[in-house]
């Protein structure tokens, strides 16, 4: 089709004709676009070359500015770059790093034209080449093309070796075998003299270096050169960050380093430089005093400059150094508690992140209390920040700064009825947490619950709605310290409950029960006493025992006292009303006992009946049941206590689920159910797919539960940490009365509570920030606050002790589950340390070492062994480790604890004499490393001995 | 990888350039934008130009209509990527003279070739105005 394609050469719109076209569309710009676009897919398929390139050119435009799919176009793309016309190549290079990809069918058709421009003599095309592949270079490409980077890396043109210098990155991240080859190379380039070279390759090993830094320990000694010679900032914040990360692991080589960092530091006027030179030390030199104080007095000037960006950047470092040393925190505390009120957010959460540090045993109740003044101002977004971190900070470790249970748990009721409060889920979980660990906060717990749940106002907001479940699940289970459990049935029961999810008033429902179990056991109680009084008063005798235990008696004498109730009731319930407002809260249960009446339980057993009574029809299978179940119930004792009898039947019913109810909650261990023997028979591992066969055709809403022993529920067990088969084995009878318990561990069995949409609310909202206090006030009082009590002194006595906090041996500390590094960064620091531990010489022969790879990584690990012993007896603990990197990373983190129990013998080691072990040391500073190279033969040790100079020791 | 992408967005937050040195599919980049712009545009001149965002950081700096956006590594200096932004103006500036939006809408090829100079897998490899121009300088002579 000759003409069209001359036709539209000719009348072709150029990339600067669209341009101009769409900025004089207003409106209709789609329109315009897929117009161009079609315009675009007839010019591409022109076989002159020129047409096709404009043709993706614009097409590159639209995608990269307007989101415009051209991966249809790759093959065009292709064409492009084979042409002659370096313009049409450079089209084709930069539409193909725009839009291809890993999972590009035809990427592998542009190897060889990529092959060829590497080859090219011309310096531009070799340029557009590796740009390419440094972008889209698949594992594939890499591999095939190793051998052409290689070679370029040695190119005696700066332009192109720095190119292929920053390829190398991309080449052995995705084919690790590539550093066989190279890696040589890229060392070399360190020592080179131009400063573009040595800028390109200090770049890649700090890339390098940041995922697997003690493969390059044995580099150390070039970043030491180029972070005392260089006085380009670029390459030296890029070295600097090397040695954050190598400093770590090798003591005597932060001691050697940290004296030039300083000098950095107290040199340099770029803030850039400086900032990474305070990062650095605050990050991993936190051991050298020194170092640390000069950067505290940096990071101060950093806090108080005027340009946002430093302070920002200072209170980072802050928050960084905190934990290792919180006075560099205390002695700015002025502008961090200013920097509350900051302008910007991330100020601000920078500057609550260290505040929070601040918190201690000491003074949390009034930094506590100054947060919430703050997160009643605050925007709803930084007041969840606020609440958060209060909320996290305060059970850390299970609740160890907390003295105070009853105040904490005010402030947790007080937290809730902040309007922005979001913090639903974790402050249910912390209500319910401490109700069964710390008995002594319980008639506090239900103080709080009760006010809770008595506002109407707060059932409006759904994002309560979970604390309003913890609330009720608290006053249900230690309805024993309320003091009118009547009115909790009556909060629990209001018609407002009807805007709570259906998962949620379960547990209203299940809690009023318990609490209607409470009361009429409580009557019981009271009847019998009253019959025991009655009994004594009339046998003028006072035995306790016998009356106590003859319920058949009471039972007996009950109807003969019917009429002196009546004469009783009066009296004793003005008397119990009277008690109520002067009652202590200590003797509770002396003033439930007299609490009921024959009429009140009526009018419960009414209430009950009337609030329920709708909900037996209700849509949610649980909602249902419940309601039907305390129906039920209710009717069975209305019957049984007609005209205040009560009968033997009804009471021991009461008796038998009262004792039920009673049954102490305490924590359960995460790990609890894994120390639980699996019964014979039970087949925990069988898949129960043939269930949902079964129940294929019955779509049962509960049925979300049956699927937990799915794959999809084992992946849920695993993050939950507990095996599904709690489940199927936990006996039914107690899964009512664990339902909080069972609710915390699996939140996911339960509705989430809807938070998007926001129900009709006539009341008013259940707190109006007070507008009265300005900020500013808040942030003297914290100042005045910290100078009060960030001061060293502990609090004479508190007064009261701390109450005992149920701790679980373990299990309390929730799984840290390691993590995997991916294989293929394994296999590149395998690679790299091959290279730079043992294989020097061979990696000419690059061929030869990949294939016989695998056997000579065997023979380096039985050398190891032999080599073992002297090296652990020279370097005391420090145990050799190829390989694994596990391993090595757990070896990171108890480095610490290795140091000290090193130093003893580390003095001994030293004094043995600096001249005849130097060599020696000098190979075992890197022992680890260095084994398989050492097992190569002293040769190698010979060779390797220049590349760690003398200024580590 | 310390840079993840480089996007430039006009106050209408208009992308006027992306150059990513990771894969994202359209819908991602297109979601990544949106987001990215509602969170950089509305902040002010007395806030930090340090944005947190996912699980990496955004440093951005405005010029005039033109916003610089960065997206780096937690753990990448935050002056040193403003100082490559600024870098990155001067040498537009020295090559367009006076840059401004147009320029870099009409010339967005030359715009990716500066950054193919000075970025590389994510690090920077070139910090020198006249190493960066060299090529573009030399290839605007030839055509």
């Amino acid at each position: 089709m000759a003409s069209p394609s001359l036709m539209d050469t000719l009348f072709q719109r150029t990339l600067d004709d669209i341009i101009k076209g769409l900025r004089h569309q207003q409106a209709g710009e789609s329109a315009f676009i897929s117009k161009v676009v079609e315009e675009i897919r007839r010019e591409i398929k022109s076989t002159d070359l020129h047409t096709k390139s404009i043709a993706l050119q614009k097409l590159t435009y639209l995608n990269s500015i307007y989101f415009i799919d051209m991966s249809w176009a790759a093959f065009h793309a292709i064409e492009c770059i084979s042409s002659p016309n370096f313009s049409h190549k450079k089209v084709g290079y930069l539409a193909i790093s725009m839009s291809f990809n890993e999972s590009t069918s035809v990427i592998l058709l542009i190897t060889n034209q990529l092959r060829k421009d590497l080859k090219s003599n011309n310096e531009f095309e070799v340029s557009l080449a590796l740009d390419c592949l440094s972008r889209i270079g698949t594992a594939d490409l890499c591999r095939d093309l190793t051998p052409e980077v290689f070679t370029l890396l040695s190119s005696s043109k700066v332009f192109v070796r720095k190119k292929a210098i920053g390829v190398v990155l991309r080449v052995f991240g995705k084919y690790p075998d590539a550093v066989r080859v190279c890696f040589k190379r890229l060392v070399e380039c360190l020592d080179g003299t131009d400063p573009q070279i040595v800028s390109a390759v200090v770049g890649v090993f700090c890339e390098l270096a940041s995922k697997d830094p003690r493969s390059y320990l044995p580099l150390a000694p070039e970043f030491y050169r180029i972070l005392v010679d260089s006085r380009n900032n670029w390459v030296l914040i890029k070295v600097l960050k090397i040695f954050a990360k190598l400093a770590p692991l090798e003591p005597r080589l932060a001691k050697r380093v940290v004296e030039p960092i300083c000098e950095h530091m107290r040199r340099t006027g770029a803030k850039s430089l400086m900032f990474e030179c305070i990062r650095t030390v605050v990050t991993s030199f936190t051991d050298y005093e020194s170092a640390v104080k000069l950067s505290v007095a940096k990071i101060r000037d950093f806090l108080v400059d005027d340009d946002p960006n430093l302070k920002y950047l200072g209170l980072h470092a802050l928050s960084i150094i905190a934990p290792n040393h919180l006075w560099a925190v205390l002695e700015n505390k002025e502008v961090v508690i200013k920097s509350l009120s900051d302008d910007d957010p991330n100020v601000k959460l920078e500057s609550l992140r260290l505040v929070v540090a601040m918190v201690s045993e000491s003074n949390v109740v009034e930094i506590c209390r100054v947060l919430v003044n703050y997160s009643l101002k605050s925007d709803p977004e930084f007041c969840n920040e606020i609440l958060g971190s209060i909320l996290s900070k305060c059970c850390q470790n299970v609740y160890e700064i907390i003295v105070d249970f009853d105040w904490y748990v005010s402030l947790l009721g007080e937290m809730s009825r902040i309007p922005h409060c979001q913090k639903g889920e974790e402050i249910e979980n912390q209500l319910i947490d401490i109700g069964m660990r710390v008995k002594d906060v319980r008639p506090e717990l239900v103080r709080v619950g009760r006010d809770l749940l008595i506002d109407p106002a707060l059932l409006g907001n759904s994002f309560l709605h979970r604390i309003l479940s913890a609330a009720a699940w608290v006053c249900g289970e230690y309805v024993e310290f309320s003091r009118k459990p009547v009115e909790l049935v009556e909060a629990l029961l209001q018609p407002r409950t009807s805007l709570l999810p259906p998962s949620i008033r379960t547990v209203y429902i299940q809690s009023a029960f318990k609490i209607l179990i409470f009361c009429l056991h409580s009557y019981l109680l009271q009847r019998e006493n009253i019959a025991d009084d009655m009994a004594s008063e009339m046998l003028g005798l006072k035995s306790q025992g016998e009356c106590s235990g003859s319920s058949a008696l009471v039972a007996g004498k009950a109807p003969a006292r019917q009429e002196q109730d009546e004469g009783f009731n009066p009296r004793d319930s003005n008397k119990s009303y009277e008690d109520l407002s002067i009652i202590n809260e200590g003797d509770v249960s002396a003033l439930l006992e007299k609490g009921f009446t024959h009429e009140s339980i009526v009018n419960l057993l009414n209430l009950i009946e009337l609030a329920l009574g709708p909900l037996s029809g209700s849509p949610d299978v649980e909602v249902q049941e419940r309601s039907k179940n305390v129906l039920g119930f209710v009717d069975l004792i209305k019957q049984e206590i007609s005209n205040g009898f009560v009968s033997e039947r009804a009471s021991k019913i009461i008796d038998m689920v009262h004792d039920a109810f009673t049954e102490e909650l305490g924590p359960v261990s995460v790990n609890a159910q894994e120390k639980v023997p699996i019964p014979d028979g039970l087949m925990l591992k069988e898949s129960l797919a043939d269930l949902d066969a079964i129940c294929g055709n019955v779509q049962l809403p509960s049925s979300i539960s049956f699927s937990m022993g799915s794959p999809f529920g084992e992946s849920v067990g695993a993050s939950v940490s507990i095996p599904q088969s709690k489940e199927e084995s936990e006996p039914s009878s107690e899964s009512t009365s664990l339902l909080a318990e069972h609710r915390k561990r699996h939140g996911l069995y339960y509705l989430p509570s809807e938070k998007n949409e926001t129900l009709a609310n006539d009341y008013p909202p259940a707190n109006d920030p007070k507008s009265s206090d300005n900020t500013n006030d808040d942030a003297q009082d914290l100042v005045k606050l910290a100078d009060k009590s960030l001061l060293p002194k502990r609090r004479s006595n508190h007064a009261k002790p701390r109450p005992v906090v149920v701790k679980l041996d373990e299990g309390d500390v929730v799984p840290f589950i390691a993590k995997k590094s991916d294989t293929r960064d394994d296999l590149l620091s395998d690679a790299v340390r091959d290279i730079l531990l043992g294989n020097v010489a061979k990696t000419a022969s690059s061929q030869s070492i990949i294939s016989d790879k695998s056997s000579s990584k065997r023979k380096g690990k039985e050398k190891l062994n032999v080599d073992l012993p002297e090296s652990r007896e020279i370097l005391g603990v420090e145990k050799p480790d190829l390989g694994n990197p596990s391993s090595r990373r757990s070896k990171h983190r108890s480095h610490g604890k290795e140091k000290s129990r090193k130093s003893p013998e580390k003095k001994n080691s030293d004094e043995i004499g600096d001249g005849e072990k130097e060599k020696q040391k000098s190979r075992h500073r890197h022992g680890r490393h260095k084994t398989k190279q050492r097992a190569e033969g002293p040769l190698n040790v010979a060779a390797q001995t220049p590349v760690i100079p003398d200024f580590l020791l | 990888m310390g840079i993840r992408f480089i996007l430039m967005v006009n106050k209408q937050g208009q992308t006027r350039l992306a150059q990513y040195y990771e894969w994202l599919t359209l819908e991602e980049r297109r979601a990544l934008e949106g987001e990215i712009v509602r969170k950089c545009l509305a902040r002010t001149e007395q806030q930090c130009s340090f944005v947190e965002h996912r699980n990496y950081k955004i440093v951005y700096r405005r010029y005039a209509s033109l916003f610089f956006l960065v997206g780096v590594d937690n753990d990448e200096n935050e002056l040193a990527i403003l100082e490559f932004i600024h870098l990155l103006v001067e040498t537009m500036d020295r090559h367009f003279g006076n840059v401004c939006e147009l320029d870099i809408m009409f010339h967005l090829e030359k715009a990716h070739f500066m950054l193919e100079e000075m970025v590389m897998n994510g690090c920077v490899v070139e910090t020198s105005k006249s190493n960066i121009l060299a090529p573009i300088q030399l290839m605007d002579k030839t055509s």
